[in-house]
């Protein structure tokens, strides 16, 4: 049970304070309603650019990091498809400086020229270590052109290519922060050594006077039904074949989304998990396999990968999956193949709640979902998920017009 | 309140709060296997692991000790790999092994009501072991196919090399493997090797988290009957053998977009006078992010999305190490720039600004590290396995808070001398 306050600013930003007095650090995390989801499809990648630009100096503090580390701290930020969020700790003396640092850049960035210009070069150059430079780099890529035809989900939180982050220019960033960067888009969570009536006084200090914005109305395109399975092959300089096969799922919020992660578990999950045994340890098809899904707030998909051994063909590997999917489909799991992928999640969940920082970010990423209580109850749902339900849901999932697949060919 | 938000709120300096190493508890298994505690956390997990001089040190033939730990969970006299597996998995219970260049570990991870139904088969995998033939063809061609994939990749190329120079290829810090490597390893090195360095060998023990009144009585009970520290360990010792050439640029994949940069130079181990103080200069250098390195070439000419330095945490013998990737065409310029921050700090002395703001943000950050169960009995396994005592801590503080810009600048002099380094681009 995690227990936490939660109180709003008369200009809508949302606080949430977790005392935890073992440590002697405090976290603050700072997330925005803002993701690639958001971007305009011809200016992809500009969240997480927009992301990097946050640290190139704010209105009244011309560098972020450096008095954050003068008080002892660190921190770091990251963007999603669904969010972003700011998070650093600090020893719990030195909260304020986080409050200052934090609500001068949600006041105003300083829009400096020379920070735009080198990120763009610092982006570029992560977009290539991470999607161009590396083997099967563009795999998501592609497989998400190929699923989502609507949704902006097509196309990944760095950008759907490199042009896209070489035009962004200065007033994009300008609007982009003046759209989504206001108190009402924004949720600050803070844990740790703090206590609740002295982080409602800094809260209030800091960021009361910031004008509250706009609320952001999301009006994303919902991706249709898919009717017809679709296929994509690639041909790339790789040294094996690849193949990668997703189907779309539940949303988040959504009743199935639970089932579905059990199931995705129950799949490939660890070394007993039904795929790995099957497909890498009896048939030898596979040399790895990984069974994962988004867990994005809109609906995701659920995705089997996984790289050939030498002399096996996609068609073979393909059909030995599609085998495996057939048997779930057809006969329930078992009382105790249940069980343990429950038994996982709830340590997996102990094992995530032991940091502070890991408590403040799932705080406020409930919160943005709609209700930080989600925390202490997410546990239960995932116990209440029955055999009838995971058998329900791996049929309506796994249907072939529901599915696309990728077959990448080594050259 | 209007806030002032021009100028910063006061801070405590964090080289003044208060940090301690939380100290452990030990105590020692019938067998004599020492056992280190550190109670903690809200939570109701724990962590048990145990370390064993069973790494690549200790080999004989390329990749055994790698291999051996890997192959612990693929079968004992009882279970095969999927039962075993399915064991620790029912329990939402990890079992994790690694193996390092001394040791090698077997890690599990568990909520405590299941410790109980877990402690017995990780004694299982240690002393039944079998190292199925079948298994052990599943991995050979699976890691051969990893390593083709890995080849294909500058940073994983860079990594090798760069080891391999400053060290040599014979000693067990530089040297790799390769495909032939898998072909020639046989069950029976893996089962000679596992007797000698796990069933027979020589273990140390780490607890951490919300740990049970009766850890000890449990613990003794599982492994303080097995035939472990029985035997004390070969004094193994290699020669370095550096390489000669000091620079290389190598061409991996011809239509590679970057380049994997690596500028070394060998450096002693922890127990050298220097060596906290140059952790210090490191810091400076390409520790953190507010360092030299990130500032000028990522945060001011964009070549990078990251450049670090770090001294290598071996026991034995250490290097200094820069690495980055950057884009193709600024792969040179790159590398000037790190001589060029070089320089600098052998020429001027560090400024107090910056000084100050180092000893802050390493501390701070130091606090951060020592947070939770985990996180200090890991400090204190480091430091057990490199032979150093919580004086090693103390004094490594008292560094932070007192070094000066004169010794700093003596050290670069000493240390940062371009000549010294081995420098690598792999593109």
């Amino acid at each position: 049970m995690i227990e936490y306050n939660r109180f709003v600013l008369d200009n809508g930003l949302r606080v949430l304070v977790h005392e935890d007095h073992s440590t002697p650090m405090a976290v603050v995390n700072l997330m925005y309603d803002v993701g690639a989801r958001d971007e305009n499809p011809a200016k992809t990648g500009f969240a997480h650019l927009f992301e990097h630009l946050m640290f190139g100096g704010s209105v009244h503090i011309p560098n972020y990091d450096e008095p954050l580390q003068r008080a002892g701290g660190e921190n770091n930020a990251y963007t999603t498809n669904d969010l972003t969020n700011y998070y650093c700790q600090l020893p719990a003396e030195n909260i304020e400086t986080a409050f200052w640092l934090e609500s001068d850049r949600m006041l105003s960035l300083a829009f400096g020229a020379k920070s735009l210009s080198v990120q763009k070069k610092v982006v570029i150059e992560e977009f290539k270590e991470h999607y161009i430079n590396k083997p099967y780099g563009d795999v998501w890529h592609k497989m998400r052109e190929l699923a989502y035809k609507v949704h902006p989900y097509r196309w990944m939180t760095i950008g759907k290519e490199l042009s896209h982050v070489e035009n962004a220019n200065i007033d994009d960033v300008k609007a982009f922060f003046f759209k989504h960067y206001r108190p009402v888009n924004a949720i600050l969570v803070v844990a740790g050594h703090v206590q609740l009536e002295k982080i409602k006084q800094l809260a209030e200090k800091w960021f009361g006077d910031i004008p509250m914005g706009e609320k952001y109305e999301r009006h994303l395109p919902a991706e249709p039904q898919q009717t017809e399975a679709r296929r994509s092959e690639v041909y790339a300089k790789v040294p094996v074949d690849a193949f990668i096969k997703t189907w779309h799922m539940d949303a988040r919020l959504d009743k199935g989304y639970y089932a579905t992660e059990l199931l995705t578990e129950i799949l490939g999950g660890g070394g007993s998990s039904r795929l790995y045994q099957a497909l890498v340890k009896e048939q030898k098809l596979f040399s790895g396999l990984d069974v994962h899904h988004f867990g994005s707030t809109d609906k995701g998909l659920l995705a089997i990968e996984g790289r050939l051994v030498n002399g096996i063909t996609l068609e073979a590997a393909e059909k030995a999956v599609d085998e495996e999917l057939e048997k779930i489909q057809a006969l329930p799991v078992n009382e105790a193949e249940l069980q343990k992928v429950k038994n996982k999640t709830e340590s997996m969940i102990a094992f995530e709640d032991m940091s502070v920082m890991n408590r403040a970010n799932s705080l406020a990423t409930y919160e943005l979902l709609g209700d930080a209580e989600l925390m202490n109850t997410e546990l239960q749902k995932y116990q209440d998920v029955t055999i009838a339900e995971i058998q329900q849901y791996s049929r309506e999932i796994f249907r072939k017009e529901n599915s696309n697949t990728l077959f990448y060919h080594s050259k | 309140m209007i806030p002032n938000r021009k100028s910063a709120p006061e801070i405590i300096d964090a080289v003044n709060l208060q940090l301690e190493l939380k100290p452990y508890e030990s105590f020692t298994l019938d067998n004599g296997v020492p056992v280190y505690t550190v109670n903690g956390g809200e939570q109701e997990v724990l962590m048990i692991e145990l370390v064993f001089f069973a790494g690549n040190w200790y080999e004989e033939k390329n990749i055994v000790a790698a291999t051996t730990n890997y192959m612990l969970k693929n079968g004992t006299k009882q279970k095969n790999a999927f039962a075993i597996n399915e064991h620790f998995e029912f329990y939402g219970a990890y079992l994790n092994r690694s193996c390092y260049n001394e040791t090698a570990t077997l890690t599990l991870h568990c909520l405590n009501k299941h410790l109980t139904e877990l402690l017995p088969a990780v004694a299982e995998v240690l002393t039944e072991s079998i190292f199925p033939e079948e298994e052990l063809v599943i991995y050979k061609q699976n890691q051969k196919q990893r390593l083709e994939i890995n080849l294909k990749k500058c940073d994983f190329i860079a990594n090798r090399l760069i080891d391999e120079y400053v060290y040599g290829l014979h000693h067990p810090y530089g040297k790799y493997t390769s495909t032939v490597d898998y072909e020639e390893l046989q069950r029976a090195d893996l089962v000679d090797f596992y007797k000698r360095m796990y069933t027979d060998g020589k273990c140390i023990l780490f607890a951490a988290g919300k740990l049970p009144a009766d850890l000890g009585d449990q613990l003794n009970k599982v492994f303080g009957q097995l035939p472990l520290n029985r035997n004390s360990l070969a004094d193994v010792q290699y020669n370095l053998d550096p390489a000669i050439t000091k620079k290389n640029h190598i061409i991996n994949d011809p239509e590679g977009v970057q380049g994997a940069i690596r500028i070394a130079r060998p450096f002693p181990n922890r127990h050298h006078p220097d060596f906290s103080k140059v952790q210090f200069l490191n810091n400076i250098f390409g520790g953190f992010f507010g360092s030299r390195l990130m500032t000028n070439i990522r945060e001011d000419k964009g070549y990078t999305y990251g450049i670090h330095s770090h001294l290598q945490n071996h026991i034995h013998t250490s290097a200094w190490v820069v690495s980055t990737e950057a884009g193709r065409d600024v792969c040179e310029a790159t590398v000037e720039e790190v001589y060029k921050e070089m320089a600098v700090l052998c020429k001027e002395p560090v400024g107090e600004e910056e000084l100050d703001l180092v000893r802050n943000y390493m501390i701070g950050s130091l606090i951060g590290d020592l947070d939770g169960p985990f996180q200090v009995i890991a400090r204190w396994k480091n430091y057990i396995l490199n032979g150093v005592t919580d004086a090693y801590f103390y004094s490594s503080v008292e560094t932070v808070k007192t070094v000066t810009a004169e010794e700093l600048r003596a050290l670069a002099q000493k240390y940062l001398d371009p000549m010294a380094f081995y420098e690598l681009v792999v593109v």
